[in-house]
């Protein structure tokens, strides 16, 4: 079981300033997860699913407790090598999908093997894969205000999977989606899951997200509420 | 990663077009400035030179405590001897003996009475040796109004505004009073030749120009003459050059204790030129660095502005893992692109700009009309297009925008990832 763990935290907290006192937005989080999950954690504004996305993702560090993402203990690593893990291991999708908005598809997928300095010939066919898995290979010279936002979110998905990462961080992907296009990327989402074993962790209270999710985690004011075991699959 | 940054360059003009016209737009008027400036001081000095100080002057030690006063009868004696070693010795040099005096110039009617007078202060240099370039240095042909320039002994030339005062015409004869080297009365008659206008205004106000020989005859300073000016073969004053010459000199001619004894000046100790000299001298890297700092605030606030726009794009840049401290390092180089073709932009407008300059001159001779200094201001100011003019904008066009971008950058480079990160989503 430790062998396959993928994120593991104890005792998690994070605290912020806020003037002079201090607002704690994650209390003690102890939580432990597989590889090839398709998990969220599910709770209401506040409840502090962003803040242990952001510590997971190693955008931040814990202000008490551990948080360990793929060997490594966020808390421990220093700017390089929070970035580095990012850059090789974790792919991030979001709400407002933050594509650059002047340059092409092609060139917004290729952006993360660009900084791992992948040679022309090999990020061409690696971008190429990650357009085809979520059925963009017609827009590749498109550019962001081009597309609708289902669009723009596979696009999103495209360049966080582009170089198989182990762990997928999504907060709020479908926000602003419609259903139909909600249902479309969940299941891009879903087979990329199941095609290529990498793990996802959402941040939502979306329920078409929640529908699709094998696991639940339900946070409430910095704590874990519930969860739910894993389903089996659909 | 380059051409990945090129291309965002290129297509997001709010990120790269109002730097590019801040750089250009400075670039250009330092380049233009640098040129204009350059262009009138050294105008100025070179004006100066040519009709007053030389690049080098040799006088009596006397003669030079008094210069102002152009007392000859301290005047150097045997110049003849003296300008022939000065060329052995100093062959880079051109050498000019000149006299200046002053006196009044008496024009007489067909009855012999005076019909008019002036006062005049005049100057005796080489016309009629046919081995001297004085002429051409004061640009007389050119300057001719009317007449022609002497071709005799006897023949003088008045400036235009002087013989319309006097009501004297070309070919008609008038008087010079004055005083001889040795404080007789000087009375000597020149026929007018021509008219001519230097464009200065002290000069144009009353100027009477003769031949050497000839003023020495009327001042009775046979073989003798106020001043021996010295001048580069390139044309310009060169200050570091003529320091040596100095010492090379007073070893050889001057003698300490004998107040006859020649000495020589250098244009920068004469008529307080030293601090346009200096100005001179230091006004490309002062106009650089006063466009540097102003385009550096500017650019420092557009990087700002340009910064927050970009939020999104290091946010996103950030979580996909790229280093604070590569996206600084890009930015930077952003900058230095940007730095670059700006510089390119602005030297071409500037250069443009200062060729017009210096082509077409711009006329102040309204503004110098009752200039009294020692330095000679041209009516027509022109810009100088110098080689540094090509490159000079590279400095204050490339650190600017860097200093700006380094500056802008830091806020977002202090700030905590997260806390981008989070901005990055609102």
């Amino acid at each position: 079981m430790h062998d396959n763990l993928i994120i593991k935290t104890e005792r998690l907290t994070k605290r912020f300033p806020m003037g002079k006192s201090e607002f704690t937005a994650l209390k003690g989080i102890d939580l432990k997860l597989g590889v090839g999950e398709f998990t969220g954690l599910i709770g209401p504004s506040g409840s502090g699913k962003t803040t242990l996305l952001n510590i997971i993702g190693s955008l931040d560090i814990p202000s008490e407790g551990k948080a360990v993402v793929l060997g490594q203990s966020v808390g421990n690593l220093n700017a390089r090598e929070a970035a580095r893990l990012r850059k090789e291991s974790l792919g991030f999708i979001f709400q407002t999908y933050n594509l650059l908005q002047v340059h092409t598809v092609y060139e917004n997928v290729e952006l993360p093997l660009l900084l791992l300095k992948y040679g022309s010939g090999e990020r061409k066919k690696m971008v190429q894969d990650a357009l085809e898995w979520v059925g963009l290979t017609d827009k590749i010279k498109q550019k962001p205000p081009q597309l609708s936002g289902g669009e723009c979110q596979r696009v999103a998905i495209a360049r966080a999977m582009v170089k198989k990462p182990s762990l997928v961080l999504a907060d709020e992907p479908t926000a602003n989606l419609d259903a139909a296009n909600s249902h479309n990327i969940l299941q891009t989402m879903e087979k990329l899951n199941q095609e290529l074993k990498t793990t996802f962790l959402f941040a939502t209270h979306d329920e078409k997200v929640i529908a699709y999710l094998k696991r639940k985690i339900y946070l409430r004011d910095g704590m874990i509420d519930k969860i739910e075991p894993i389903a089996d699959d659909k | 990663m380059i051409k990945f940054l090129l291309k965002g360059l290129l297509r997001d003009r709010s990120r790269s077009l109002l730097p590019l016209i801040v750089v250009a737009i400075g670039v250009m008027l330092a380049v233009f400035m640098r040129g204009y400036i350059n262009g009138i001081m050294v105008d100025m000095i070179e004006q100066t030179a040519r009709f007053n100080t030389g690049h080098v002057k040799i006088m009596t030690k006397a003669y030079a405590d008094n210069m102002d006063q152009a007392p000859n009868d301290l005047a150097l004696t045997g110049v003849s001897e003296l300008e022939k070693n000065l060329k052995n010795d100093f062959p880079a040099m051109d050498w000019a003996s000149r006299i200046k005096f002053g006196g009044l110039i008496d024009v007489p009617d067909e009855n012999g009475e005076t019909k008019s007078q002036g006062p005049a202060m005049g100057i005796g240099l080489d016309l009629l040796s046919g081995n001297s370039d004085e002429a051409e240095r004061l640009n007389l042909g050119r300057s001719l109004v009317r007449g022609r320039l002497p071709d005799a002994r006897g023949e003088a030339l008045l400036s235009e505004d002087f013989s319309r005062k006097l009501d004297v015409d070309p070919g008609k004869d008038v008087t010079l009073i004055g005083s001889t080297m040795d404080g007789g009365m000087a009375i000597y008659n020149f026929r007018v030749s021509g008219t001519v206008r230097f464009g200065n205004t002290g000069m144009d106000r009353g100027t009477i120009i003769a031949d050497l020989h000839d003023v020495q005859e009327a001042l009775n300073m046979h073989d003798a003459a106020g001043e021996i000016l010295g001048f580069f073969a390139s044309g310009y004053y060169e200050d570091e050059t003529a320091a040596p010459f100095i010492k090379s000199f007073e070893e050889k001619y001057t003698d300490e204790n004998d107040e006859y004894s020649p000495v020589m000046l250098r244009l920068r100790d004469q008529e307080g030129l030293s601090l346009y000299v200096d100005m001179t001298k230091s006004m490309g890297a002062i106009i650089t660095f006063i466009f540097m700092v102003a385009m550096s605030l500017v650019l420092w606030n557009a990087g700002l502005l340009g910064g927050l726009r970009r939020y999104g794009e290091i946010g996103i840049r950030l979580a996909i893992g790229e280093e604070k401290g590569h996206i600084y390092r890009l930015m930077i180089i952003e900058s230095v692109m940007i730095g670059f073709a700006g510089t390119i932009v602005g030297t071409a407008f500037g250069l443009g700009l200062s060729w017009l300059m210096q082509t077409y001159g711009l006329d102040i001779s309204e503004f110098t009309k009752n200039a009294t200094t020692g330095i000679m201001m041209p009516n027509i100011v022109r810009a100088r297009i110098t080689p540094p003019d090509f490159y000079i904008g590279f400095i204050p066009g490339i650190l600017s925008t860097v200093t700006g971008t380094m500056l802008a950058g830091i806020g977002i480079y202090k700030r905590q990832t997260a806390r981008l990160f989070k901005e990055l989503e609102t």
